[in-house]
């Protein structure tokens, strides 16, 4: 067996370039990241520092429950928006003016005002409907915090996602509608055929932002009294004046959203396996 | 119908001076956030487009840090936890603490940290839609790196980072109602206090909103024109 020679000529080639190993970014970012440590460290020390095993036996269970709320909060929520979302979408692009103005309206609306107004709104402002309420048998649901929420919450990402499925479905080019339509397809078939997939590839990014939105906005239903994690914190704050309630709530939510985006990663791949070489 | 106007109207009798001064908070809070946060943003997302990977590496993670926790949180964090810092640095140096923490200045800083994590993301990607024969271009006829950066490419970064930036804004508005749950009076705090002296929540909370609505309105055109100004004299690419 005779191995192949390389000739290399190491003289035609020019010197390495030297490589500055300690450029100015460079000891700027060793610099950030040291401080970066320490706060971690600091955040570290703290929490073992002031741990208290029965601080925790007593809270832990709660902040798993407020958890609990949270997730079931925003996962009904983001579900039921979607299936909103489809109408609105739809009627945003409707041919009929008054139909497509009042969509327009409706998306505009929740998009355009602070999602804890809208649950101050719903949770304090129906309460001055409550003789109308009740005689119609709707005042049982919105008596209860966290009906008001789920409430509030369902309108408002409805609006975020009618968007966002109306830009994802206008991306998909028209001549693909055209295309479909001369092989005969239905208009049901094209779009489940045709249209979403392709338009899922769009969504699928903002649609996760979305989510990751809404988990972060869930935080605000613990001021109407709905104990989610977010109420859990405060109420064990307002209890013990220990700092940590607040860090704990930090670590826990951090490390949800870093899981759904890690999710929507996946997914994305997932979904965009055909594109890749 | 008549009641109703006269709640709303300016007077002793209306609440609308004590919404409207409520209006002025957040405009100013919004408005007080601004550069602070343009500026750390555009500093971070300097450093995301560096070349070292350690100064990346920081960035990044204020960048996840900051997206990832809820503003409301935030917000308690760094009232509360200047609070406390403030409370320990006085017991230290042996001085009772008469400090309270603002609470407009605590929605300033928690506002603004979620504002530049953000806006460094819009800047990152307008820095990437600029060609690198810019640079090029701007280096060998003998400018400067600073000069290449305020002359050449600055330009055509407010250009390509002004329509996410606006949006950001619009979010911005909407945030600063949270600083009502610290204390602010801010729109929904006066408005929620007209709610419980009145008894009329919907009517209070239904004018706070539509005074969203209008703030948003009147930024979007403002902001509208601003990217038509600086549009004139863009080339089309």
């Amino acid at each position: 067996m005779s191995v192949p020679q390389t000739v290399s000529d190491s003289r035609e080639l020019p010197p390495p370039v030297q490589k500055q190993t300690w450029t100015k970014a460079r000891i700027a970012g060793v610099a950030l990241l040291c401080l970066w440590g320490l706060a971690s460290l600091g955040i570290a020390l703290f929490l073992v520092s002031s741990w208290n095993p029965e601080l925790f036996q007593r809270y832990a269970p709660q902040y798993l429950s407020g958890l609990w709320i949270t997730v079931q909060l925003v996962a009904i929520s983001v579900v039921v928006g979607a299936a909103l979302a489809v109408p609105i979408a739809l009627g945003r692009r409707s041919d009929n003016r008054v139909v497509s103005a009042a969509a327009y309206g409706y998306v505009y609306f929740f998009r355009g005002t602070p999602l804890i107004a809208q649950v101050f709104l719903v949770y304090y402002g129906l309460g001055s409907f409550r003789p109308e309420l009740q005689a119609v048998g709707l005042w049982g649901f919105f008596r209860e915090a966290w009906y008001c929420a789920l409430f509030a919450f369902t309108l408002n990402t409805s609006a975020y996602q009618a968007e966002i499925l109306r830009g994802a479905i206008e991306n998909v080019g028209r001549g693909q509608w055209e295309a479909a339509s001369a092989l005969g397809l239905s208009r049901l078939q094209t779009l489940r055929k045709i249209i979403i997939p392709q338009a899922a590839t769009v969504a699928l990014r903002p649609l996760g932002n979305e989510v990751v939105l809404m988990l972060k906005g869930s935080a605000i239903v613990a001021i109407i009294t709905v104990y989610d994690l977010m109420g859990e914190t405060r109420r064990a704050y307002a209890r013990t004046f220990d700092f940590q309630t607040y860090v704990w709530a930090a670590l826990i939510y951090l490390g949800l959203v870093e899981i759904l985006r890690m999710a929507v990663d996946r997914i994305e791949r997932r979904l965009t396996r055909h594109l890749r070489r | 119908m008549d009641g109703i106007l006269t709640l709303v109207n300016f007077g002793p009798e209306g609440w609308g001076d004590d919404i409207a001064a409520g209006v002025l908070v957040t405009v100013s809070l919004a408005l007080a956030t601004l550069p602070f946060g343009l500026a750390v943003g555009f500093a971070l997302s300097l450093a995301k487009t560096s070349q070292d990977a350690t100064l990346r590496l920081a960035a990044n993670i204020y960048t996840t840090i900051f997206r990832g926790l809820p503003e409301l949180l935030t917000l308690f964090l760094v009232f509360y936890g200047a609070q406390i810092a403030i409370q320990q640095l006085a017991q230290m140096t042996g001085r009772s603490s008469g400090i309270e923490i603002n609470a407009f200045v605590a929605g300033m800083v928690a506002l603004g940290a979620v504002f530049s994590a953000y806006s460094s993301e819009v800047f990152v990607s307008a820095f990437r839609a600029i060609p690198q024969g810019q640079y090029e271009g701007a280096y060998a006829i003998g400018l400067s790196r600073g000069r290449t950066m305020r002359l050449v490419i600055l330009p055509q970064l407010i250009r390509l980072a002004l329509p996410g930036l606006s949006n950001l804004w619009l979010i911005l508005l909407k945030e600063t109602a949270l600083v009502s749950v610290i204390g602010l009076s801010d729109i929904l705090r006066q408005a929620g206090i007209a709610a419980r002296v009145t008894r009329e929540a919907f009517l209070f909370f239904g004018v706070a909103c539509l005074l969203y609505l209008v703030l948003a309105l009147l930024s979007s055109v403002v902001l509208s024109t601003i990217e038509r100004r600086v549009s004139v004299g863009g080339v089309m690419r």
